[in-house]
């Protein structure tokens, strides 16, 4: 059996092959055997991505080569960026390529931090949401553990919104001792949309960058950089159709980030590393296309979320939506619910095997979930927080896939409770 | 069936799920996450709580084509097993956590929840297996290969939960033929040592986790005449039979080595004596588990009282839902048994039923 790029493991069906129809994924469901509602951790190739890649993967050449085949990876790479850049309303000079949205942010929080304390030895402390990705998060503690930062967590809502006020009080109080503020666009766990432009305004008025993890909000917001203001910002390819393995920060010139990854000098000095031609190409198509297909996306994943939010609302004793409850505070292809009395891998299982696939929406460390720190952040308790599920919608989720999920959600729920109680017996 | 294969990241639980996989069971693979804060590498015997070994369960997993869930059940591990461990030894007795893990755990929080969720058995790797007569009871045996039979560990759940149990490697002639089979199999575990130490306890030290746990509290070894024959740092982190480890200022009158005869938790004392005042006569066990009707007073068996320990013959004094009382048939045939201690009770290979030892009596003691 051949393993195309669009496999998935499908639970007790062991591997499940995708379907390969060339009608294009809106046509039907993309992957046939499986309900895959799990875009918010990856999303599959969009045709567009895979057209770009296919085409790239013979091409040969480094794009630091000064000779033909190096110029034309390098028109390649080039290409790419400006489509990235104009996709995201950004220059192109602003982009930096990465190998993903983990790397992109550990370059904005280290190397802000390392730029703002050598310009300014009391500008110590970086300032994230409570809410923020792994990928904010732990550069942050690190840097506070090996580097001299002060870690400010910045207080989210009931719903996971950034407590816009203790962010005001604590430019208040330490505005001039602030190196930097990552808050991201939208978060991937409930959804919720930040008050980014408000952040940008606070912090202009102390001088303090602000950096914006974008990877959820691409493709399903309006995401435009220079009217933003922030400085720099994260987004990935993979979450956009796109393929796993390239992403960017986007910097705006002149804030003198600190390398991270240290080699050959690409992209600008700021991150080393051989580009890879194929797959920033698939990736700038996949960018390109859920921008240009933005809107009428989002009107659809967000009324086909209302129906599945509704559906289990009216099905399922006990669940209850988390994150915003105005949809138009929310990612549109989110739907994040807790289930009382049920454990998250219960409910995984089992959906898993009813060839549903979820997040328990939560972090996990050698596969092991953890009690998410978003749903503690806003305020649940640990039993409330073990039974969440987040659904993620994408280009290929159809009707069918929030029947399947419909029907299948009843009984699940059902088992799983009974399994929540022997645990506890 | 549909099975749910217990996969640790070892050898045994792979070929013992390789082989519910072979026997046409619909498998499903479950790692058991016990420890929130998992070390990266196996380090030293430890068993199954690295992330290495979450991933050695994964990739086992894959080798045999089944599905593969990572399932935390820290929070119960810590709640029965590690508690039970830190207890007992502040009330200066020995636990068993392999024991209380098979009581607590793997065969009830696990098989609870495996079927709760449409589960009809759970796979082991244990070297135990499971008689089903005509009559459609069940019995628990040792392993074929005595020098790997669990069937010591395992008593303690008892035949309503081994209902539900699965030992493919009952019948395995030797753990050589696990490792080939496993080999054999493509599974990559093959060659992994095998896991002996408390898992949750780093390096293996007992005392330095007890330490850590419970607190630093300095007392005195005495002699069985109570005079004070050196200091300890906490008398929970001693266990009945102990002979290395005591540090003491004075040898004895006759040179012998000295062993913990007593652990006295209240005084914070413990008592050191010569080896001959560990002979063990008569053992009495609580709580006890049986495996059908318990034995009549007189009946003549064995019992085994550690997990690689020798069963020594006995007459049963008395066996019931509260207490079960043996009288050794050869007393001083064991030694230093310490209060905490699982005691099983064999009629050959078939296991009878299983306490927790409460006291013992010394030949010179006894009734």
């Amino acid at each position: 059996m051949t393993i195309l790029p669009g496999f998935v493991t499908g639970g007790a069906r062991g591997l499940v092959r995708r379907g390969t129809d060339r009608t294009g994924p809106r046509a039907r469901s993309y992957t046939r055997g499986v309900i895959y509602l799990d875009h918010a951790a990856t999303s599959p190739l969009h045709p567009a991505a895979r057209r770009a890649l296919l085409a790239g993967l013979d091409q040969v050449g480094n794009a630091s080569s000064l000779h033909a085949a190096g110029r034309a990876a390098r028109r390649t790479v080039e290409e790419s960026r400006e489509a990235l850049a104009a996709a995201l309303s950004a220059r192109p000079s602003d982009i930096v390529f990465t190998s993903g949205g983990t790397e992109a942010d550990n370059l904005a929080v280290k190397g802000l931090y390392w730029a703002r304390r050598a310009a300014d030895p009391a500008r110590r402390r970086v300032l994230v949401s409570a809410v923020e990705h792994h990928a904010i998060l732990d550069p942050a503690l690190w840097l506070a553990e090996h580097e001299g930062a002060e870690l400010v967590l910045l207080p989210v809502d009931r719903d996971g919104v950034l407590d816009l006020q203790a962010l005001h009080d604590e430019l208040d109080a330490h505005g001039d001792a602030v190196a930097l503020i990552s808050v991201m666009w939208a978060n991937n766990e409930v959804g919720a949309v930040q008050p980014v432009a408000e952040v940008v305004e606070a912090a202009r008025r102390h001088g303090i960058p602000v950096h914006a993890d974008a990877v959820q909000a691409v493709g399903q917001l309006p995401v435009d950089f220079a009217a933003s203001g922030l400085d720099a910002m994260t987004v990935t390819g993979h979450k956009v159709g796109g393929p796993i393995g390239a992403g960017a920060l986007l910097a705006r010139r002149g804030l003198g980030l600190v390398p991270v990854q240290h080699g050959g000098g690409q992209e600008r000095g700021v991150r080393s590393g051989t580009l890879s031609a194929p797959l920033l190409a698939a990736f700038a198509a996949a960018a390109q296309a859920a921008v240009d297909e933005r809107e009428p996306f989002a009107t659809r994943v967000a009324e086909l979320r209302d129906r599945l939010v509704a559906g289990v609302r009216a099905q399922v004793p006990g669940a209850v939506l988390r994150g915003p409850a105005d949809p138009a505070r929310r990612l549109p292809a989110n739907a994040h619910l807790t289930f009382a009395g049920c454990e998250g891998d219960s409910l995984l299982y089992l959906l898993d095997s009813a060839g549903v696939a979820v997040s328990t929406g939560s972090a996990c460390r050698a596969g092991v979930p953890q009690p998410s720190h978003v749903l503690l952040a806003m305020g649940l308790s640990d039993d409330e927080a073990r039974g969440a599920l987040r659904f993620s919608l994408g280009h290929t989720t159809t009707d069918d896939d929030i029947d399947a999920a419909l029907r299948a959600l009843p009984a699940v729920v059902e088992r799983a409770r009974a399994a929540g109680l022997a645990v506890l017996a | 069936m549909r099975v749910l294969a217990a996969l640790s990241g070892g050898v045994d639980s792979a070929v013992a799920a390789a082989r519910a996989v072979d026997a046409g069971h619909d498998v499903v693979g479950v790692h058991m996450a016990l420890s929130r804060t998992r070390e990266e590498y196996r380090t030293g015997s430890r068993g199954c709580c690295s992330i290495e070994d979450a991933s050695d369960a994964r990739r086992a997993a894959d080798v045999l084509g089944i599905p593969f869930y990572v399932w935390d059940l820290s929070e119960r591990f810590e709640a029965t097993v590690v508690a039970d461990f830190l207890a007992e030894y502040a009330a200066g007795r020995t636990p068993n956590p392999c024991v209380r893990c098979n009581e607590h755990v793997k065969f009830a929080t696990l098989l609870d929840k495996a079927v709760a969720l449409g589960f009809d058995a759970v796979c082991t790797g244990h070297y135990a297996r499971i008689v089903v007569r005509d009559d459609g009871t069940r019995e628990l045996h040792r392993a074929v290969d005595a020098a790997k039979d669990q069937s010591y560990v395992l008593a303690v759940a008892g035949p309503a939960r081994l209902a539900r149990a699965m030992f493919p490697l009952g019948d395995v002639p030797t753990k050589e033929h696990t490792r080939a089979e496993a080999a054999q199999r493509g599974l990559a575990v093959s060659a992994k040592p095998d896991s002996y130490d408390v898992c949750f306890v780093a390096d293996g030290d007992t005392q330095g986790f007890l330490h850590a746990r419970l607190g630093v509290r300095p007392g005195d070894v005495v002699d069985a005449a109570g005079a004070v024959v050196g200091r300890h740092e906490g008398a929970y982190a001693y266990t009945v039979g102990q002979r290395r480890g005591l540090h003491l200022d004075r040898p004895a009158a006759d040179g012998r080595p000295r062993y913990v005869l007593a652990v006295e938790p209240v005084a914070n004392r413990v008592v050191v004596g010569a080896a001959a005042d560990l002979a063990v006569a008569q053992v009495e066990a609580d709580r006890p588990v049986w495996f059908g009707a318990a034995p009549d007073a007189g009946a003549a068996h064995r019992v085994q009282v550690r997990a690689h320990g020798e069963p020594v013959p006995v007459r049963v004094e008395r066996a019931d839902d509260e207490l079960v009382a043996v009288r050794l048939d050869e007393p001083g045939a064991l030694r230093g048994v310490a209060a905490g201690q699982s005691l099983v009770l064999y009629d050959g290979t078939r296991v009878l039923g299983q306490g927790t030892v409460r006291s013992t009596r010394a030949p010179g003691d006894a009734r």
